[in-house]
């Protein structure tokens, strides 16, 4: 991880709403007692350029721009073992999420491929409603870096030999199955 | 016992060889389960990053699906995310009705309404506390005894929403493989996390966290799974983990080994379909036989 250089808060551009725009939870960051368990919990830590404890410090400040272009959110799996460790009750791999939202909204994803992961699966997902894998694998390589599906064809030709990937789509009424779903979720989510 | 399956996604496709023992396994234990009919995607890991109401929306179809075929029945689930999802959602909604009814306006789009009173169990959960271990042992006609098998419980199973195990030191699966006859190879890393999507968007970082757990699984003579994205991973990328691997260890889904050890058909258990060949797993039980007969 590296180092942080020292911040003047007096001049660092700040967007004190930053935990309020993680959802009602957002605003438990100001519980947290920076005691580092999730750091010390997590698998993914030490390949993060700002540690989880590191990275909620800086949520809390209202460093937006620090915190949405570092990799950390796009290093959590989601194994949800900060969170069940956190002494403060604080949800933070559910928080993970909303950062990764706010990330991608606004353009500052510092992953192509992470990027390219979570659109590439919910078209998918909504086009037949449930995940055709084959489809999904061919869009996100496609998509994220062509290269290296090269690399992973051999798993691909292995795994096609044993039937584990199934070559029809899904039969559920066809292309569009989830868009009425989506849309309707999209037009709730823009009520004020 | 009633149950209705959600399979998920991949029991389609990359883990049919689950969905299928799964089924076997329930049916041998006298088990009645019922597929849920017009179930979709659970939204995996990716919608409640797309949108925090649709991360909900999802399971809470699938949720008003299984609460509106009735019955009592609980509904299973054998993978992990997706039961996460149903819970999440559950434990969300139970706390807030606004939030809930705001999921219903949604709903309504398909027809469904959801009231909050379905109960999503893991398989795991099921496999382990609805049958008893003298109930497991009864059915087992070819015993798994002389096979060390390292149980990996991966995160979700265990944790935030499980209630029937311990997040940190889980246990669940003890039972079941001592019923079975098997030998169980604990280690440091049954719920350490295979790395998920790591493998797709951070490679790098994904072999390391398969390669970690290989490796301290790595003197059993295989992995007991019962996730379809844990197996997938530790199953598909042992020849490219960072870590030297003395040898490939096969990872078997908990009910293949169940099915192995009832003496159920392969058309039941399709353990061909695996990356790491299972064959090591029935020459070693082939051999305690043979040692046993003379």
């Amino acid at each position: 991880m590296a180092n942080l250089s020292p911040l003047d808060l007096s001049t660092a551009e700040r967007d004190l709403s930053l935990s309020s725009q993680l959802g009602p939870s957002g605003l438990l960051l100001r519980r947290c007692i920076q005691c580092g368990t999730c750091t010390a919990s997590c698998p993914s830590s030490a390949a993060m350029d700002l540690t989880p404890r590191q990275m909620w410090r800086l949520v809390s400040l209202g460093l937006a721009d620090e915190v949405l272009h570092s990799k950390t959110m796009w290093l959590c799996t989601m194994c949800y073992q900060c969170q069940v460790r956190c002494p403060r009750g604080i949800p933070l791999t559910e928080l993970i999420a909303r950062l990764k939202h706010l990330a991608l909204v606004r353009g500052m994803a510092q992953s192509r491929r992470s990027a390219a992961f979570y659109r590439t699966f919910a078209q998918v997902m909504r086009r037949y409603g449930r995940v055709r894998e084959l489809e999904f694998m061919v869009r996100y390589y496609l998509a994220a870096d062509p290269a290296s599906a090269i690399s992973y064809s051999g798993l691909g030709l292995a795994m096609l030999r044993r039937g584990k990937i199934k070559l029809e789509p899904p039969s559920l009424g066809g292309p569009g199955r989830l868009d009425a779903l989506f849309a309707k979720v999209a037009e709730l989510e823009a009520k004020p | 016992m009633r149950y209705l399956y959600y399979p998920g996604c991949s029991s389609d496709g990359s883990s049919k060889e689950y969905k299928v023992s799964t089924l076997a396994v329930l049916a041998s234990l006298g088990a009645e389960v019922a597929e849920l009919e017009g179930w979709t995607c659970c939204g995996a890991s990716v919608a409640s990053v797309n949108s925090e109401l649709l991360g909900l929306v999802l399971p809470a179809r699938n949720l008003a699906l299984a609460e509106s075929a009735g019955g009592g029945a609980d509904m299973l689930v054998g993978c992990s995310a997706c039961y996460t999802n149903f819970r999440r959602t559950d434990a969300a909604v139970s706390s807030d009705e606004h939030l809930l009814a705001t999921i219903n306006e949604a709903l309504a789009e398909e027809g469904l309404v959801y009231h909050g009173q379905m109960r999503t169990r893991h398989l795991l959960d099921v496999l382990a506390n609805d049958f008893s271990q003298q109930e497991i042992a009864a059915r087992v006609r070819r015993s798994l005894h002389g096979l060390k098998v390292a149980p990996y419980y991966g995160c979700q199973t265990v944790r935030p929403y499980s209630p029937f195990d311990s997040s940190e030191r889980p246990t669940s699966m003890v039972g079941i493989l001592e019923a079975l006859g098997a030998t169980v190879h604990h280690h440091l890393r049954e719920a350490s996390c295979c790395g998920t999507s790591l493998l797709f968007t951070k490679p790098d970082l994904g072999l390391q966290l398969v390669g970690a757990i290989l490796e301290e699984a790595g003197e059993a003579d295989c992995i007991a799974t019962v996730c379809p994205l844990c197996q997938m991973n530790l199953d598909s990328y042992q020849d490219r983990v960072a870590v030297t691997l003395e040898r490939r260890i096969p990872v078997l889904f908990l009910p293949q080994l169940i099915g192995l050890a009832f003496g159920l058909p392969e058309g039941d258990l399709l353990l061909e379909r695996h990356i790491v060949s299972a064959g090591p797993v029935l020459a070693r039980l082939a051999d305690v036989e043979t040692h046993h007969q003379e």
